[in-house]
């Protein structure tokens, strides 16, 4: 057996494949063949790190070493110096603040300190494309326990105990979910995965499957033991084409290691995992949705009960779990429900994964412990908001949920305590939003969107939120009425009440928590005809100030309707019945003199 | 997969091939291979404490390189750290005194004393 004095860690996420750590591995190997290094130092593609701002991330063992934003002329320093000569490239590292040398390992990143990864455990740790790694790292364990030594009953009594929740959004307990489905009596049940990702912003699910594909694949085995079912189904966007090719590769490793198929540790326990790809519609991942469409059928819901659990897949028994659920039923099994119960807060327990975007300094991947407060996730972990501008709110729960204001940073990620505060955790999107954010356009954003995505089979959805889109148009085309904002409340809980399914029943969530934070907003677009954050385009002007203007003319010769005139030493104008609001002027003025009027 | 045992087998195995990455225990050899060092000979040097430590199967000790330590008159210099952080310094190396240090110092944990700069100075 070759044993390997350095093993280099290459990011193979969708994020950091994006910046080409395609070419990075390719230009390892040349460059470690080119000085006879092959046989001492081996390349490795893993998961997401989770730092995908700083990506495309490298990662040098023994040393555990993190270099970040590594360009492909970087490769041949870090060999020649770091694997030839010992040597480490500083000015790749990620915690450069520490000249004297002490802190180069991967551990001293701030944005990894205050994590705990239990879902992500395997992501940037091992290979995803090969099967021994996972199984290096505990992996099929807890299969095999569970297969011989625990009863069906005694695996949905751990994952109850353990007090797991769903993750894919709704929270429902899952340990409940798996009883339901054990109890349900038939000739064939079903288990299914959920990976149809769809809120804007989110990427959790293909961070675990591309990074940890094995995981999802051991809990689905484990939980089709507890419910009695023998074939499970992934259902996986297309869109995400590394995290299929992935799983295609973990799912026949399995079938060859006989971890899936008949007879699965020499028990008479059966079964079989197949991938069915969706081709992106949000709705489908909502679960009856989902499973009309997996049957082959048009990706639409239907009234809950029946539920799932009675009748699903082809009217059989289903369960139905989240990615992120799933990756975190092995560590349960291994570790206990004690264990997994002690981490939290009292009606959250574990660690949810969060997609951290917009206006923060650290765009990636974090997993924190339940009760970790807003403001540790955004500023300890997530570096703070660029440009030294001030936070103002942070949207959760993509276009179901709502936004968390400044007021509440210290407010716990739990899900009751963010259903308390009109959002809801959701799958984990976590848009941070700064000071030049427009609540009215940011709900104006998500509402497009779920329009976009409805359906189109039951009417509150389909011409409800159509209405309610046509509302804030108006408004944010400073054409709105005081009583537009009273039809959005009225809609808004309408709709609520009366959608066919979770995508049309939460669809007002980004209005009504708009509306509760930031209703003055509101009111200043429809009664002063005013946008304080200066986005809303038909309620501002750019002017020149006259004093600060030199007349250099840069302004006009980059305006694209040609609506900035003037002449040496007279200052600019912009005319603002022509001028169309795309700024490049006040991008472009060397003396900063021109300003958004709001 | 028939049995649990199987896969344990398979775990072990796997982990042996990984243990660079987990591995925090065990002894570490620390090759100078700065230009002096590899002047010196120390890439020969190097390949013999991998040759000896795989031959072996010894997982866990890692090698590492390092910069120049400052005595380039002695090298190639190799620096053995034990599990409680002790630093032996051996200079002079050659791959016979590395298949040496192998055996006696991290196999048998015995100090190869003539070889450490120590004895060295003291000629």
């Amino acid at each position: 057996m070759q044993i390997y004095r350095a093993h280099v860690l290459v990011c193979g996420g969708t994020g950091c494949v994006s910046s080409s750590s395609e070419k990075i591995m390719s230009e390892f190997e040349t460059h470690l063949n080119n000085n006879n290094l092959t046989n001492e130092v081996k390349v490795v593609k893993t998961g997401c790190f989770g730092l995908c701002a700083r990506g495309p991330i490298v990662v040098v063992y023994p040393e555990g070493c993190m270099y970040t934003m590594v360009k492909v002329e970087d490769v041949k320093e870090i060999v020649e110096e770091h694997l030839l000569k010992g040597r480490i490239v500083r000015r790749l590292l990620e915690n450069k603040h520490d000249d004297e040398g002490v802190e180069t390992s991967i551990e001293g990143v701030e944005f990894f300190k205050k994590q705990l990864r239990i879902a992500l455990r395997n992501c940037g740790v091992i290979n995803p494309e090969l099967i021994e790694e996972y199984i290096a790292f505990d992996g099929y364990k807890a299969l095999a326990k569970v297969l011989t030594e625990m009863t069906p009953e005694e695996v949905i009594d751990t994952i109850k105990r353990s007090g797991l929740r769903g993750r894919g959004g709704g929270g429902f307990p899952t340990g409940l979910k798996w009883e339901f489905t054990a109890k349900s009596q038939d000739d064939q049940k079903f288990v299914c995965c959920n990976a149809d990702e769809g809120d804007p912003g989110a990427f959790m699910d293909r961070s675990v499957l591309e990074g940890d594909p094995h995981s999802v694949i051991e809990a689905m085995a484990i939980a089709g033991y507890a419910v009695g079912a023998n074939q499970g189904y992934i259902y996986i966007r297309a869109e995400y084409p590394i995290a299929v090719k992935r799983l295609n590769i973990a799912i026949e490793q399995a079938k060859e290691y006989g971890l899936l198929g008949k007879n699965i540790f020499g028990t008479d326990f059966n079964f079989d995992l197949e991938i069915r790809l969706g081709a992106g519609a949000f709705v489908c991942g909502e679960e009856t949705a989902l499973m009309t469409s997996i049957e082959g059928k048009r990706g639409e819901p239907r009234p809950r009960p029946p539920f799932p659990a009675v009748k699903g897949l082809w009217n059989k028994p289903t369960l139905l779990n989240n990615v992120e659920t799933y990756a975190n039923i092995p560590p349960i099994i291994n570790k206990g429900a004690e264990w997994f119960a002690s981490i939290g807060t009292e009606k959250s327990k574990g660690t949810k994964v969060f997609a951290v975007g917009g206006n923060i300094n650290n765009t990636g991947l974090v997993e924190v412990p339940m009760g970790t407060t807003l403001r540790e996730v955004v500023y300890d972990i997530g570096g703070g908001i660029p440009n030294g501008k001030k936070f103002k709110a942070a949207q959760t729960g993509g276009p179901s949920g709502g936004c968390i204001p400044a007021s509440h940073l210290d407010a716990p990620i739990d899900y009751d305590s963010l259903i308390q505060l009109g959002s809801m955790m959701g799958s984990g999107g976590l848009i941070v939003m700064d000071e030049d954010t427009c609540m009215v356009d940011i709900a104006k954003f998500f509402l497009e969107f779920t329009v976009d995505e409805s359906c189109g089979k039951c009417p509150p959805c389909r011409i409800g939120t159509k209405r309610m889109l046509e509302i804030l148009d108006r408004i944010t085309e400073g054409k709105g009425e005081i009583e537009d904002i009273t039809k959005l409340e009225v809609l808004a809980k309408n709709i609520k009440a009366s959608a066919l399914c979770g995508l049309g029943q939460t669809a007002p969530n980004p209005i009504l928590s708009t509306l509760r934070y930031f209703k003055d907003e509101y009111m200043a677009h429809v009664t002063d005809k005013k946008c304080t954050a200066g986005v809303c385009k038909s309620m501002m002007q750019y002017v020149i100030n006259a004093d600060m203007c030199k007349s250099c003319g840069i302004c006009a010769k980059v305006c694209p309707v040609k609506c900035i005139s003037g002449e040496k030493k007279v200052p600019y104008v912009i005319d603002s019945s022509k001028c169309v609001k795309c700024g490049a002027c006040m991008e472009k003025c060397p003396f900063k003199a021109i300003f958004k009027n709001v | 997969m028939k049995s649990i045992a199987e896969l344990e087998e398979i775990r072990k195995k796997a982990l042996d091939k990984m243990g660079i990455r987990t591995n925090t225990e065990g002894y570490r050899v620390v090759v100078g291979m700065a230009t002096c060092g590899i002047a010196a000979g120390a890439r020969p040097v190097m390949n013999a404490f991998m040759e000896e430590l795989n031959k072996r199967g010894i997982k866990n000790t890692s090698v590492t390189m390092t910069g120049c330590i400052g005595v380039c008159r002695l090298e190639p210099i190799v620096e053995v750290i034990d599990p409680d952080g002790n630093k032996t310094t051996y200079v002079k190396m050659n791959a016979e005194k590395a298949v040496r240090v192998v055996t006696e110092h991290i196999v048998n944990g015995r100090v190869c004393v003539d070889l450490t700069i120590g004895s060295e100075e003291k000629k």
